[in-house]
């Protein structure tokens, strides 16, 4: 696999899907990674992909994916860890980038699908569509494996990529509005204690 | 350690043991965002293993940290202004609905002896604001009752799966003469 990225742009980048990526995504996961779902259609799509016990689903708090993935990543070097969000989601803490380029995990990687809209409250546009471009500030933030997907199967690479070498990784995709694969449930200290015996140590 | 830009020191002695208190607790990682009131456990955590201390862009990161990092096993704590209580807010829903065990602690602005008025309104509504969202609120006017409710409120906090705050109020810490 080349190191060399291909030069994609949110522009450039073909439109994909959420629930097809998201299952190919978790289909690539072997070794019990950890994966935090970030509010709305991003965590149903997770669950939908199968409900792993190792996955962590936000139904509120709305932009903390990447701060508890940093969390997660900081307690338990060894296993890698997966932040799925929006792009509303991640406009929200963009601070967070920066966060996570100082603390520097190597286990980490930040997906965002970037549809331009909040697709849960009625599809309103983003700030993504009038121009902002989450690649471009999550470099600027210092994160210099930053890079959108030019097609799903370069979004494979990069999760490999991901799961192979060191982070911190930001992989962007830009994604249509199809409404997510199912429904996510909704019992929060049910959904804390699966995922904690899940990742406990030794486990 | 001395803080020029602070009035009243009481000395140093009850930060050392708040401290101490910390790393009995078994805190591993401390999420912060600097205020003078904090520096000198900011220092602290900064000492030694770097790894321990996370600078955050704002207030809101450290309580997905901190939960993050109890899911992955490690006890870390929050330490910010007052004013960044009010940031908070929402995702304290987060340390609730899941039952996290939480800790923060938080370095008072806006009440004894506050010169900037801008500190004021959350001065005045931080420890409401934090009983409101489900806070167990520990005030600390005096250097011992830093130290013992720390000690406490950490066990608290981990043995109950509770959200605790303790307040280091300005009487204690002081005014920012300024």
């Amino acid at each position: 696999m080349s190191n060399s990225e291909p030069d994609v742009t949110r522009e450039s980048a073909t439109v994909l899907n959420r629930t097809d990526l998201t299952r190919r995504l978790v289909a690539r996961l072997k070794s019990e990674e950890a994966v935090i779902g970030g509010i709305g259609f991003t965590n149903f799509d997770l669950w939908a992909s199968g409900q792993r016990p190792q996955n962590f689903y936000m139904l509120g708090s709305m932009g903390l994916a990447t701060s508890i993935a940093l969390g997660v990543a900081v307690a338990q070097p060894q296993r890698k860890v997966f932040a799925l969000d929006g792009d509303g989601s991640a406009l929200m803490q963009l601070g967070s980038f920066a966060t996570v380029a100082a603390v520097a995990p190597k286990n980490l990687a930040v997906v965002i699908w970037d549809n331009g809209a909040y697709h849960i409250t009625g599809a309103q546009e983003t700030l993504t569509v009038k121009g902002a471009d989450l690649v471009a500030i999550a470099k600027g933030a210092g994160l210099k494996q930053a890079y959108w997907a030019a097609d799903a199967g370069h979004f494979e690479t990069l999760v490999q990529r991901a799961l192979i070498n060191d982070g911190p990784w930001l992989i962007a995709a830009k994604i249509d509005k199809e409404r997510p694969a199912g429904v996510t449930e909704r019992d929060p200290v049910k959904i804390r204690l699966n995922f904690m015996n899940a990742i406990a140590p030794g486990s | 350690m001395p803080d020029p830009t602070r009035t009243g020191q009481p000395g140093d002695d009850w930060r050392e043991q708040v401290f101490a208190a910390f790393e009995q607790g078994g805190v591993e990682l401390f999420c912060y965002l600097p205020d003078a009131g904090l520096d000198s456990f900011i220092s602290r955590a900064n000492a030694g293993n770097q790894d321990r201390a996370v600078v955050l862009t704002t207030e809101e990161e450290g309580v997905g940290i901190c939960c993050g990092a109890w899911l992955g096993g490690k006890r870390a704590v929050l330490m910010i202004q007052s004013s960044g209580v009010g940031n908070c807010i929402n995702t304290f829903s987060l340390v609730t609905n899941c039952r996290f065990p939480f800790f923060l602690l938080v370095s008072m602005r806006g009440e004894f002896g506050e010169g900037n008025p801008w500190q004021i309104p959350m001065g005045r509504t931080t420890q409401a604001m934090l009983e409101l969202a489900g806070f167990q609120v520990f005030r600390a006017s005096h250097p011992q009752d830093a130290v013992v409710m720390v000690t406490e409120g950490l066990k608290m906090a981990w043995r109950s799966d509770a959200p605790v705050a303790v307040l280091l109020s300005q009487r204690l810490i002081g005014a920012k003469d300024m």
